[in-house]
C-alpha cells in the first residue's frame, strides 16, 4: 500500500476506474491492433484489413487501416495475414469452481444438502488461480458464465457469476448474474420421480416469492402463512421475478420445452433455454416467446429418452426459424473446444458468422452484458484473441490473448510440461 | 472325447478367431457383394505416411487393387470423380464402448463393467454388445469402418475386448472381424482401487494393491498354461478348464493382446517391468495421458500408446496431459495412436488428429498430413493385429475406403461416401445409406446421421 503523499498518478487513475466499476487497466496501455482481418461482431462486421486500438483496457477505435489513424508513439502489433475476434465467452461454465472433477474437495460446483435451493451462490468459491483458465484462456476464452450444477433437493441449483479469465482480483464482472433450473429427466430426479414434480417445485417457488414480496413484513411478524423455502431463497427469487435475472433452465425434450415456456409466460421470467437437443421441433415457439437457446452443437446422440431427435442441424435450424443461439461445449475444462463446436454446427448448415456470434456476442446479450462485452468496437472492453487462422477451424490456435486490456501470457502448466518433456526427451521443438 | 479336444486345442481353435466353421464363436460377418469402383483425380492419404495428388484408386472384388496416377480403369467400373476431394483408409477406432455402453446410456445398457470382482478375464465384450446402438451409425458417418470394443476399466482384468466392422448386424458375430485376435482389457490407477477399495472396502486398495493383485494372477495363469502344456505332452491331468486363466494364459501365448488402460507415466513404467518378469508383451497403453514422458521407453519396448487429442482433469491421474500428446509419442519414435473412448469423439476422429497436429507444428514438432493419419491406421492396426487386412490404401487389403469433401483435418469437412470391404455403406447422396437402425425405426423424422 503506497502512502498518501506518495501516490502516483498511476494509482490515482486506478482508483478512479475501480470507483467507476471499470476493469483495472494497466495505466494508460495503448496498443494497436493493425492489418488484421477483423470480425467485430458488431454493426461493422467483418473488415479486411483492419485496426482495432486499444486504450485503457477498452476499445478506442476499429476501423479499416487507412481509417484509423493512431498516433506514433503507440505499441502497434503487426497482425497481417491474421484474425482478430473478440474473445469467447462460456455460456454455462464450472471453471473456477471444479478442479480435478472426481476429486469432490476441489469441486464446488454442487450443493449437496436440501436447505437452500435458489439461495445458493457460487461466487464465494470461485478461485482465479484454477488450472483451467490458463489452459483455457491461451486457446481464447476470455469470459464465462460460471454456474452451479444440479444436485441436492431442489430443482433450484442456485445461481452463477459473470467472470472474466484475467487472472487477477478483479475477475467478478456480474454477480449473481443468472439463476439455474434443472429440470427434464434430471430435474425429475431431483423432485423425486417425475418432470411434473420438478415443474410444480418451480412453481411453489415462486408463488412463495411472489407472495413473500406483497407479504415481507407480515411474513417477519409471523403474521403470514409459512412458506416452502427459507428466507435466502425467497430473497434470491426477487430479480427473477422482476424479470431482471435470467433463469436458465436445463431442459432437452420438445414437450418440456414447450412446458417451461408456459410457466415463463406465466411468471414473466427472462428464459434462456440450456440443453435444448430437441429444441429444433419447437423452433417457432421459442422464436415467438424471444427465448434464446444455449446449446452443444456436437449433441446428436439419444443419450437418454429425452434427446431422441437430437441432431447436428439443431443449431441451423433454430438459426433459420429465428432462435437466438448460444453455443457451450466441451464442458469446463475443455471449454475451449467450443470453437471445434461451433465450426461443426457450420459444417452442418449454419453461417459463419452466426456461428462465431453464438461464442462471443450472443452469450454476452443474453446475459445482459452486451453493450460492453463481446463484439470490437469503440467503448467495449478489450477482450480480443489474435488468431494465427479461422477461429472455428480445428487447426487454428490464438497467437496472442488479450483480456480487458491486458495482453495475457501465453503459457498454461500444459506448455510448461510440454516444454520440460520435449527437452528431456529430446525431441526439439521450439 | 470333445471336451479334451477343445482343451488341448485352445490356442488353435478358441483364440485365434479365424473364421473356423467349428468355432461356435468365431466371426459370421459376410462382406457382402463388392461391386468394384475407382476414385479418381484424388488426394489421397495411403494412412502409411504417403500422400498422392490428383490419384487414383482402383477397388476390386472388395479389396484394394491399385493406387496411383493415372491408373488404366476397366470397362464397366463405376468411377466416381474426386475433383481433388480427399481420400483416406477407413478410420479405425481402437477403444470404444459402443454396444456395450450404448445409447441411451441408463443402467439397463451398462454392460462394459462386470463389477463383481477386480479380476474378470472371464468375460468377453462381445457377449454384452448390443448391435443396434445408435452410436454405430454416427461413428460411420464419421468414418469409422473398425472399432475396438472393450470392457471398462472398473477391474484389473476387464476381459476380452472384440474388433468389429462397422456394419448393420443383429449379433456382435455379424460384426466381428475374421481373423482378428481377442485383446485382454487391463486397467492401472484409480478406477479399480475406487471401485474396490473406496466402494467395497475390498481388494485392491491402493496401487500397490493393483500390482500384487496382477502378479498373483499370472502366477496362476502360467501354472495352468504349463499343466495344460505338460498333460498335452501326455504328463499328467490337463486343469479344469477356467475361462479367466485361459484368457491369462492365451496372453502368455503370445494369441491375445494386452489392452492396457493406464494414464501415468510411472505406472506404465511398473506395468513394462510386471511384463519382464511374466514374459508377456504389452500391446498397447490405453488413456495414456502421460506417454509423453516416456516416449523412449514405448519406442523400447514396442508398445502402442493411445491417446485423447485433450482430455484432461477428470481425475488425478488425467491431471498431466499437453495437447501434443500424441505427437510427443510419434516424434519419440513409438508407436502412437489416437483413440476416442466416446460415442462424441468417434465421430470426428480426423478433427481431434488435427487439432493435435496443429499443435504439435506450433510447438515446433514437423508433422505433415500424410503421418498424422497413421494415428488413425497404420500405427492403428498394428495395435489390433490386423496389420495385415485393413487400415491402408495398399494393394491386397480390404476396401475400407472414406471420401471425404474436403480435407479432413479440416472441421468443415465431411464423409461423402464409406465403403467397407468394398461394399459402400453411407453414401450422403442417398436417403437410405445407411440405414436407421432398429431404434431410430419408428420413433424419429427428420434427423440422419
Amino acid at each position: 500500500m503506497l502512502a498518501a503523499g506518495r501516490r502516483t498518478v498511476a494509482a490515482w487513475v486506478t482508483a478512479l476506474a475501480a470507483a467507476l466499476m471499470l476493469p483495472t487497466p494497466v495505466l494508460a496501455e495503448q496498443f494497436a491492433i493493425t492489418g488484421a482481418q477483423v470480425h467485430t461482431g458488431g454493426d461493422a462486421g467483418v473488415i479486411e484489413r483492419g485496426t482495432v486500438w486499444v486504450r485503457d483496457g477498452r476499445i478506442h477505435r476499429v476501423g479499416a487501416d487507412d481509417d484509423v489513424s493512431v498516433p506514433e508513439d503507440v505499441r502497434r502489433i503487426d497482425a497481417a495475414g491474421r484474425v482478430l475476434t473478440s474473445g469467447v465467452f462460456d455460456p454455462y461454465s464450472h471453471i473456477g469452481i471444479e478442479e480435478v472433477s472426481l476429486i469432490e474437495q476441489t469441486v464446488d460446483a454442487r450443493y449437496g444438502g436440501d436447505r437452500w435451493g435458489p439461495g445458493f451462490d457460487v461466487r464465494d468459491a470461485i478461485n482465479p488461480d484454477s488450472a483451467l483458465i490458463p489452459v483455457n484462456r491461451i486457446e481464447g476464452v476470455t469470459r464465462a458464465l460460471v454456474m452451479p450444477a444440479a444436485s441436492g433437493a431442489s430443482v433450484f441449483s442456485g445461481r452463477g457469476a459473470i467472470i472474466h479469465l484475467g487472472g487477477e482480483h478483479d475477475y467478478l464482472v456480474r454477480s449473481p448474474a443468472a439463476m439455474h433450473v434443472q429440470l427434464g429427466e434430471s430435474g425429475a430426479a431431483i423432485a423425486e420421480g417425475s418432470r411434473a414434480a420438478a415443474l410444480m417445485q418451480v412453481r411453489e417457488l415462486l408463488q412463495d416469492a411472489s407472495d413473500f414480496a406483497d407479504n415481507r413484513r407480515a411474513w417477519e411478524r409471523r403474521t403470514r402463512r409459512d412458506y416452502v423455502a427459507t428466507r435466502l431463497d425467497l430473497e434470491a427469487l426477487q430479480p427473477l421475478l422482476r424479470g431482471e435475472m435470467p433463469l436458465i433452465a436445463s431442459v432437452h425434450r420438445a414437450s418440456d420445452i414447450r412446458a417451461v415456456l408456459r410457466l415463463a409466460e406465466a411468471h414473466r421470467l427472462r428464459l434462456i433455454i440450456h440443453g435444448g437437443a430437441e429444441a429444433w421441433r419447437v423452433a417457432d415457439a421459442i422464436a415467438d416467446a424471444g427465448v434464446p437457446v444455449i446449446l452443444d452443437p456436437l449433441n446428436n446422440l439419444p443419450s437418454r429418452f429425452e434427446t431422441l431427435h437430437a441432431t447436428l442441424e439443431n443449431a441451423a435450424r433454430l438459426h433459420a426459424a429465428g432462435v437466438t443461439i448460444a453455443f457451450g461445449s466441451g464442458g469446463s475444462h475443455n471449454a475451449r473446444n467450443v470453437t471445434q463446436a461451433a465450426g461443426i454446427a457450420v459444417a452442418n448448415g449454419l453461417p459463419h458468422e452466426v456461428a462465431l456470434a453464438a461464442i462471443t456476442s450472443v452469450p454476452a446479450r443474453i446475459l445482459g452484458v452486451g453493450d460492453r462485452i463481446g463484439r470490437l468496437q469503440s467503448g467495449y472492453e478489450a477482450d480480443l484473441v489474435l488468431w494465427d487462422g479461422d477461429p472455428l477451424e480445428v487447426t487454428s490456435y490464438p497467437d496472442q490473448v488479450f483480456i480487458a486490456g491486458r495482453e495475457i501470457d501465453m503459457r498454461s502448466r500444459q506448455t510448461e510440461l510440454r516444454d520440460r518433456y520435449l527437452e528431456r526427451l529430446g525431441l526439439g521443438g521450439r | 472325447m470333445r471336451v479334451q479336444s477343445v482343451i488341448s486345442g485352445l490356442a488353435a481353435a478358441l483364440l485365434f478367431q479365424s473364421a473356423l466353421a467349428d468355432d461356435p464363436w468365431g466371426s459370421r460377418y459376410e462382406a457382402g457383394n463388392a461391386a468394384g469402383f475407382a476414385i479418381t483425380g484424388a488426394t489421397i492419404l495411403l494412412g502409411n505416411g504417403e500422400r498422392l495428388d490428383d490419384a487414383d484408386l482402383l477397388v476390386v472384388d472388395g479389396r484394394i487393387e491399385a493406387v496411383g496416377s493415372g491408373l488404366t480403369i476397366p470397362d464397366g467400373i463405376e468411377r466416381i470423380a474426386a475433383d481433388g476431394r480427399w481420400v483416406t483408409p477407413g478410420l479405425i477406432d481402437v477403444h470404444s464402448h459402443l454396444g456395450v455402453f450404448g445409447t441411451p446410456g441408463y443402467v439397463a445398457h451398462a454392460d462394459g463393467n462386470e463389477m463383481s470382482g477386480p479380476n474378470t478375464a472371464n468375460v468377453w465384450a462381445e457377449h454384452g454388445i448390443w448391435p443396434q446402438d445408435p452410436g454405430f451409425v454416427t461413428a460411420l458417418a464419421g468414418g469409422v469402418t473398425t472399432l475396438h470394443i472393450l470392457p471398462g476399466s472398473a477391474n484389473l482384468f476387464g476381459g476380452r475386448s472384440v474388433t468389429v466392422k462397422n456394419v448393420p448386424a443383429r449379433s456382435a458375430a455379424e460384426m466381428k472381424f475374421p481373423g482378428a485376435p481377442h485383446g485382454l482389457k487391463m486397467a492401472c490407477g484409480e478406477n479399480p482401487k475406487r471401485v474396490y477399495g473406496q466402494g467395497r472396502n475390498a481388494a485392491p486398495v491402493t496401487r500397490m494393491g493393483n500390482v500384487a493383485l496382477k502378479r498373483e494372477a499370472w502366477i496362476s495363469a502360467a501354472r495352468y498354461r504349463d499343466r495344460l502344456a505338460a498333460a498335452n505332452d501326455g504328463n499328467g491331468d490337463p486343469p479344469d478348464r477356467d475361462l479367466g486363466l485361459e484368457t491369462l494364459a492365451a496372453v502368455l501365448d503370445g494369441e491375445v493382446l494386452i489392452q492396457n488402460h493406464c494414464y501415468r507415466a510411472d505406472e506404465m513404467a511398473i506395468m513394462l517391468q510386471m511384463a519382464e518378469e511374466f514374459d508377456f508383451h504389452i500391446t498397447a497403453f490405453h488413456h495414456a495421458t502421460e506417454a509423453y514422458k516416456i516416449g523412449d521407453l514405448l519406442a523400447e519396448t514396442g508398445t502402442c500408446a493411445a491417446m485423447w487429442a485433450d482430455w484432461w482433469g477428470f481425475k488425478l491421474e488425467a491431471w498431466d496431459t499437453v495437447r501434443e500428446n500424441v505427437a510427443m509419442v510419434d516424434a519419440a519414435g513409438a508407436c502412437a495412436v489416437l483413440h476416442s473412448d466416446s460415442a462424441d469423439d468417434i465421430q470426428r476422429l480426423n478433427q481431434e488428429v488435427a487439432k493435435t497436429m496443429a499443435a504439435a507444428n506450433r510447438a515446433g514438432l514437423d508433422v505433415t498430413p500424410e503421418r498424422a493419419i497413421t494415428w488413425l491406421t497404420a500405427n492403428a492396426v498394428r495395435m489390433l493385429g490386423i496389420a495385415d487386412e485393413t487400415g491402408t490404401l495398399e494393394p491386397g487389403k480390404a476396401a475400407d475406403v472414406v471420401l471425404w469433401d474436403g480435407d479432413p483435418f479440416s472441421v468443415y469437412t465431411r464423409t461423402v461416401k464409406v465403403w467397407i470391404d468394398g461394399v459402400k455403406r453411407l453414401d450422403r447422396g442417398d436417403p437410405v445409406l445407411p440405414p436407421d437402425g432398429d431404434f431410430f425405426h419408428g420413433t424419429r423424422d427428420g434427423v440422419r446421421p
